[in-house]
């Protein structure tokens, strides 16, 4: 039954699928890595155990992410050789070593310092306790910095040279490879979207237990702190995106073509198409609502800017329309909202409001899950506007998959969509389980009786309590 | 080409990496092989903690394993990953089910029994796959130009099946003596029985395999059993015994960290003799460490990163392991 399927096809949703399913565990684990360092910093500073109250909270749900995060990265490792063998072979003398620097600087001190971040505080003491945590965090970000190096390089490749046997060989300069063209916006914008991503979990479940109780003061202190992330850091996320469009429109035109649903050229200025059905057969946006000359004032900073459109580009180079347009808009829009909420949280602080306003709080847990969809929105964009490349206009996706057997991708793809949906709803069930109780005045690490080896606390209990709460 | 090969440099840097990976991972994925022998409750507890604090910087030396592939040799990643499709695919989900299962047990005490049960079957469908992985690499790989050119089903042979097998066999006494080492009471016992019948059963599967590779190939066969390789091959099977025999008294003895250090030993050893038939290919009999070999540019870059990187990652995982050194009890370290 595989054999009318194609396995580049199969590949391809195979990697697409597995690697949306991986980024939704760091775009909250960077964020919340960061977060728990702030509470044990704050903590140990001021001495108040609201925060360490709150790491405890937030330490449990932290392991659970975690976990999922690593057992799906280990898949994404070796997908690369599993699906894209010609891919890996081409390009790995450049983008190898830069995997390789991640595991080296990354992952493996994200690992090492886990087990202390999670079981060993009795055993080392506040001080390095604390280190382990930024150990972590650091770890994360670090992670986040070669992977998306790698990516970026792929989307605007340079410092290359083509050796004799087709492969692509590193130029004389890594950094040239490391720091390319489209990097910098990547590596800001994703940071940022894993910040507000996770502000935007943590602002829900303090929301949600301030509508039930009000007074609870650990509710109280994480929905003001991811308020705050929101009002401050929203609006230079979208800063930042704006950016990164206007340098994709330098080095992919193409995809923000796609992006903007430009079938045409506009020689005296170009619409921003609000919303509409592109339709790649009659090359046109049907139903379009359109407001003129802004798309060129958003991207050239002139309302007469002559933009092309993707009739300048020869059809077998254009990427899919329609997905690319769409996954845009939904960015876009919850961006937007999450700026309003931040800015509704502003007013309600300028009143006084803030944790008695339950219109707010509502927004708030609404917008809870808003962070992860952005992300993979904004990743579908990236990934399918590149099409149809791999790496940007030099190797096509079809001649980067391995020689396989469609009836092997295709199992295989099965087994991955049964496993992940049935273990990673588990373990998203289990996050929601723990988000639904309150955080208490004496958070232990653990909820059951039989607790793994923290079972003891975090710290032990009347050491932390000093503070009031 | 240097005085020192640096393509021979990041051969032994991997081997290093793939080493450090089975003797680390083997024994925590050996507990969960042996999991369903201990008592429902808080032996099972006890053995998941003694290694909680440390699985996952154990299974990093995985993906360094697979990502300084790609780094420094890409033409072997790709013609191996490929050739080996399914029981890479069957670890990978394996490790996804074991790997959860160490904070999911505790979240969920209603489903305890459930997610025990994938630590098992996942550690057990992981280790089978690497063993067979190893199996069907020895017995060698069709490549034509820079690709691999055999089917979906290739892997699967006897040979491989009992590599597999061996290698279960193997970690599962990794995982025993690592239990007999950092526990005390009623699992410690268990430990201790499950250790000898292990231990033979391994001594079994390590002569199986040594008899059977020199057949596989032409080139094992020279290299072991014409002189001078059979020299080699004439030590082998002495130093086999003689630390199986000194595992088998020390099993039960006084010195706890013992028969964990002698499993580490026939490791080695079985290590050493692969090394052996497989040097100087990164696919054996088909592709030398120079023909995949990354160029000159991508090995000096990762040289340096790898030269200061992996001594801090030894002294911090070292100091981890420190952390949580002595016997660890019901509740955890304490
Ligand atoms: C919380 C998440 C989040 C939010 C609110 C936004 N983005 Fe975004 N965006 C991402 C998360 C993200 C991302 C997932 O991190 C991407 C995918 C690849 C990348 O670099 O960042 C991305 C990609 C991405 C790209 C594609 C660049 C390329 O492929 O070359 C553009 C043009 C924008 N974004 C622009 C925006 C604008 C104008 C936004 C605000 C209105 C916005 N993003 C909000
Ligand atoms: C930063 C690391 C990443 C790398 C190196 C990477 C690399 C790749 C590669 C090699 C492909 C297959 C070739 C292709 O179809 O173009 C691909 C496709 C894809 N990736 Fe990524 N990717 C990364 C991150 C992500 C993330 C975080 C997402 C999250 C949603 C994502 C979504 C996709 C999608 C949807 C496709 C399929 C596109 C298509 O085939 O039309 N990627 N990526
Ligand atoms: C194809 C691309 C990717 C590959 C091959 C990959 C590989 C991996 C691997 C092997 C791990 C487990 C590390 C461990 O053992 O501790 C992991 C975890 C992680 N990855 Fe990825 N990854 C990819 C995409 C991404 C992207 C796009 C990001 C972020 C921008 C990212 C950030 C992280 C982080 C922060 C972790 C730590 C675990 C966690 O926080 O959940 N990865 N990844």
């Amino acid at each position: 039954m595989w054999d009318a399927l194609d396995p580049v096809i199969l590949a391809r949703a195979q990697f697409a699928f597995t690697i949306s399913f991986h980024f939704i565990f760091p775009s909250f684990s960077i964020g919340l890595a960061s977060y728990l360092m702030v509470l044990e910093g704050l903590w140990l500073k001021t001495g108040n155990g609201i925060y360490a109250n709150l790491y405890r909270y937030w330490l449990k749900i932290f392991a659970i992410t975690f976990a999922m995060g690593v057992v799906s990265g280990i898949v994404m490792s070796y997908q690369f050789g599993t699906n894209w063998s010609v891919f890996s072979d081409r390009a790995g003398p450049v983008i190898g070593p830069l995997m390789a620097y991640e595991v080296l600087t990354a992952f493996f001190l994200e690992a090492g310092f886990l087990g202390v971040m999670l079981f060993g505080i009795n055993k080392v003491g506040k001080a390095l306790h604390f280190a382990a945590t930024c150990a972590v965090a650091a770890g994360t970000f670090i992670s986040a910095f070669w992977i998306l190096s790698v990516n970026s390089w792929m989307q605007t490749p340079v410092g290359y040279e083509i050796g004799a046997n087709g492969q692509f060989l590193p130029g004389p300069s890594w950094a040239v490879i490391i720091f390319n063209p489209s990097f910098p916006y990547r590596l800001v914008h994703t940071v940022i979207a894993a910040y507000l991503t996770t502000a935007m979990v943590v602002g829900a479940v303090g929301a949600w237990h301030l509508l039930k109780d009000r007074a609870n003061p650990g509710a109280r202190r994480m929905f003001s702190m991811a308020m705050w992330m929101a009002a401050l850091v929203a609006p230079v996320q979208i800063f930042a995106g704006d950016l990164h469009g206007i340098n994709t429109l330098e080095h992919q035109p193409a995809k923000v073509m796609a992006m903007e649903g430009h079938f045409d050229s506009h020689p005296t200025g170009a619409p921003l198409i609000l919303f509409g059905i592109p339709n790649s057969q009659e090359k046109r946006v049907d139903y379009a609502v359109e407001i003129p000359k802004l798309s060129s004032l958003i991207l050239k900073h002139d309302l007469n800017a002559p933009l092309a459109g993707l009739d300048t580009i020869a059809q077998n180079e254009q990427p899919p329309v329609g997905i690319v347009f769409w996954s845009f808009r939904i960015m876009v829009a919850i961006g937007l909202a999450m700026l309003s909420l931040g800015l509704l949280s502003l007013v309600a602080r300028a009143r006084g409001k803030l944790y008695d306003w339950p219109l707010l709080h509502r927004l708030a847990v609404v917008l809870g899950p808003s962070g992860f969809v952005a992300v993979i929105a904004g990743w579908v964009t990236t990934e399918v506007g590149r099409q149809p490349y791999t790496i940007y206009g030099l190797l096509r996706t079809s001649d980067s998959v391995s020689p396989l057997a469609a009836p092997a991708v295709g199992v295989s793809l099965l087994a991955f969509v049964i496993v992940y949906f049935s273990v990673f709803a588990a373990g998203g069930w289990y996050i929601l389980k723990l988000m639904a109780k309150p955080p208490q005045p004496h958070e232990s690490a653990e909820p059951v009786e039989h607790g793994p080896i923290r079972s003891a606390g975090i710290t032990p209990a009347p050491a932390i309590e000093g503070g009031r709460s | 080409m240097m005085g020192l090969d640096l393509t021979v440099i990041w051969a032994g840097i991997i081997a290093f990496a793939v080493a450090a990976y089975v003797v680390m991972d083997g024994f925590d994925l050996g507990i969960g092989i042996l999991f369903p022998g201990f008592k429902v409750g808080s032996e099972r507890d006890m053995a998941m903690n003694s290694i909680a604090p440390v699985w996952d910087g154990n299974e990093t030396w995985l993906v360094l394993g697979g990502g300084g592939l790609l780094a420094a040799f890409p033409l072997a990643y790709a013609i191996i990953l490929p050739a080996l499709y399914a029981p890479l695919i069957a670890m990978l989900l394996g490790l996804v089910f074991r790997g959860v299962a160490f904070e999911f047990r505790w979240r969920d005490p209603a489903h305890r029994g459930f997610w025990d049960a994938a630590f098992c079957a996942g550690s057990l469908i992981a280790t089978f796959a690497q063993g067979v992985t190893l199996g069907a690499l020895l017995q060698g790989i069709t490549v034509v130009g820079r690709a691999y050119a055999g089917g979906w089903w290739d892997w699967l042979t006897p040979f491989s099946l009992l590599t597999g097998i061996s290698l279960v066999i193997g970690y599962a006494l990794l995982g025993a003596s690592w239990l007999i080492w950092k526990t005390n009471g009623p699992v410690q016992g268990d430990a201790h029985r499950f250790a000898r019948p292990l231990l033979i059963a391994l001594l079994i599967a390590i002569a199986a395999v040594s008899a059977y590779t020199p057949f596989l190939e032409g080139k094992y066969y020279q290299r072991w059993l014409s002189y001078p390789g059979v020299m080699a091959a004439a030590q082998m099977p002495i130093l086999v015994a003689i630390v199986g025999y000194l595992l088998w008294r020390s099993i039960g003895g006084r010195r706890d960290g013992l028969p964990f250090m002698l499993t580490l030993m026939l490791f080695g050893l079985s290590m050493m003799g692969l090394a052996i038939s497989i040097w100087p290919d990164v696919i054996p009999g088909r592709v030398t460490i120079w023909a995949a070999a990354a160029p000159v540019r991508s090995q000096i870059f990762m040289l340096v990163g790898a030269g200061v990187m992996v001594p801090i990652i030894l002294a911090y995982t070292a100091w981890a392991y420190w952390v949580f050194r002595g016997k660890v009890d019901e509740s955890g370290y304490h």
